[in-house]
């Protein structure tokens, strides 16, 4: 397994993201590539676990075990933000009728 | 232990209480004796009663530094709960569910004073956001509590998603969450491990809002509810710097040199940045904002620094700053105008507000016979005593300087202008209370080696 394809792929993955939320003006949008940065770590993580579990599987049945068990905590969080970022926007959107989040400069007054 | 488990189960116990009693004294008064009850737990276990034997895996180490920051942010939210806890009904109907929200962010808290392996840190920091996201938009129909709320979450959802990169790329070298295993054999940087080192860094200062990552800050402060602005500015982001000083020490101690300098940068950056753009600002809110970026340049002398007076010059910071702002923003919340120009005149309409605000400002500004100038001393001393970085200690000292300008504004405000007449309705036990911060403020001003003989008679026994 060549474990520098995954870490090619994860990080191409995370700077999408990071691209996205800073270029993109609509909130769910960011919000969107907030979560593909949470899913490129996921799939690094799990990939990383691969290779660790590989590489010491003769000392310990269960090595590198713990990075997929991080990516299950992960998907947690990332479920609880989801609820509470989404309650955030609808929140905004019955407000101002728009996810723009051009529209956030009040408080710069 | 005992304080993680307790205040979880606190939260839960508080979101019931909303649905048995409409009566608000009386969801007051329950989260005032929870809260109490926590915090003798929480010193119970410093003493060595655990009433909880829960085996963590070592992902979690109980020692005297956490669980004493515990302490002293436990005991700062309840004296913010006796000061402001009836400002919380003016928010918004939900009273009940804002206190169990605290108290899950009083969780998160005990998870990060404590955390000993990566993911507890991760778990930890969202504990803390998550409730936080929620009490920034609790006022439904603000719009500038809607946007506050927004862009606190995307940038704070977006800085998880930095700080968990940093986390991975760890992993993948060391192949462990554990900060023991990381730190073991971390004698030189690779480029890995420097890109983690990055990201967790750049992931950290988000959260404790230091410059040039501080722009959600001002916004997310003044957009939300005051009486929440107080918790966040505070307590808090006190625990953020706990977290921060924590993993890096735990993670990279060995290779400080390599990176002392880069936070040597960003802690002056936060000063210049926090201290200059306060002195512009026009609304006493905006400016306690700006002026907690300022402070955070001063707790990060702690990171910079890291020795044993950095560790306890930290936690005096941290009561320091702590009572003070607090104590500022109770009577902030008391004021109809947050602009420089409501304060002028308190001084004759309200005597003991004036006089104890002049207290916690002074104590802010660094002036001596104050809580606040120890907290200064201890930090710049520290940094002093690492040798390396000695003209970031003259930045500190000018812009200490500076801030005394903006503090002193309010004052002269309070004492040397006539304003119009601002009913301001206070009773007897918060002004009561007021007095006794104050003291305490004045008493650490003049003591101050009480409490840190407390300190090193836990850290070196």
């Amino acid at each position: 397994m060549l474990i520098e394809r995954y870490i090619y792929l994860a990080i191409a993955l995370f700077c999408i993201g990071i691209v996205g939320v800073l270029a993109r003006r609509n909130a769910i949008i960011i919000f969107m590539c907030i979560e593909l940065m949470l899913n490129a770590v996921n799939l690094l993580l799990v990939a990383f676990s691969k290779m660790h579990h590989a590489a010491g599987v003769g000392k310990a049945a269960a090595a590198g075990i713990d990075g997929q068990l991080f990516v299950f905590f992960i998907m947690v969080v990332a479920a609880a933000e989801v609820s509470v970022g989404l309650a955030i926007i609808v929140m905004m959107y019955r407000n101002t009728h728009s996810v723009d989040v051009n529209f956030l400069n009040r408080l710069k007054h | 232990m005992n304080a993680i488990v307790i205040s979880a189960v606190l939260g839960v116990v508080m979101m019931f209480s909303g649905v048995l009693t409409n009566s608000k004294t009386a969801v007051r008064t329950v989260a005032i004796i929870g809260l109490l009850g926590l915090i003798v737990a929480n010193v119970l276990d410093m003493g060595g009663y655990h009433f909880f034997n829960v085996n963590v895996k070592g992902m979690l180490s109980f020692d005297v530094f956490g669980l004493l920051f515990n302490t002293i942010a436990f005991a700062s939210t309840w004296i913010y709960f006796l000061l402001s806890g009836r400002d919380m009904e003016r928010v918004g109907i939900n009273l009940a569910e804002y206190f169990a929200l605290i108290f899950f962010v009083l969780c998160g808290i005990a998870i990060v004073s404590s955390f000993n392996s990566l993911l507890m840190l991760f778990l930890g920091i969202e504990i803390i956001s998550i409730p936080l996201y929620i009490l920034t938009g609790s006022d439904k129909r603000n719009l500038k509590s809607n946007e506050a709320a927004l862009k606190y979450f995307l940038m704070g959802s977006f800085s998880t998603g930095i700080m968990l990169m940093g986390i991975t790329l760890l992993y993948g070298v060391k192949g462990s969450f554990d900060m023991d295993v990381i730190r073991a054999g971390t004698t030189s940087l690779t480029p890995m491990i420097t890109a983690g080192l990055l990201l967790l860094l750049f992931a950290m200062s988000f959260k404790v809002s230091a410059a040039p990552f501080h722009f959600w800050t001002p916004d997310a402060y003044d957009g939300s509810p005051t009486v929440f602005t107080s918790f966040m500015a505070t307590i808090v982001k006190v625990a953020g710097f706990i977290a921060f000083i924590r993993l890096f020490e735990g993670c990279f101690g060995d290779v400080k040199g390599q990176w002392q300098l880069l936070a040597a940068i960003i802690t002056a950056a936060t000063l210049f940045i926090g201290n200059i753009t306060a002195v512009f600002q026009q609304s006493v809110k905006r400016m306690l904002s700006y002026s907690s970026i300022a402070q955070a340049g001063f707790m990060l002398f702690a990171l910079v620094a890291m020795n044993d007076m950095a560790k306890e010059g930290m936690i005096f910071y941290a009561a320091a700053y702590s009572l003070a702002t607090i104590g500022i923003f109770a009577i902030l919340l008391k004021m109809k105008d947050y602009t420089f120009e409501g304060f002028n005149g308190l001084a004759k309409r309200q005597p003991v507000l004036a006089a104890t605000n002049t207290i916690f400002l002074l104590s802010l500004a660094g002036i001596p016979a104050t809580a606040g100038f120890w907290a200064k001393f201890y930090m710049l001393s520290a940094a002093i005593n690492d040798g390396k970085v000695l003209w970031l200690v003259i930045v500190g000292v000018l812009c200490a300087a500076i801030s005394v300008y903006y503090y002193f504004r309010v004052i002269q405000a309070m004492y040397f202008k006539d304003g119009e007449p601002q009913d301001i309705e206070t009773s007897k036990g918060f002004r009561g209370l007021l007095i006794g911060i104050a003291a305490v403020v004045v008493l650490l001003g003049i003591f101050p080696h009480w409490l840190l003989d407390q300190l090193s008679n836990f850290l070196y026994l």
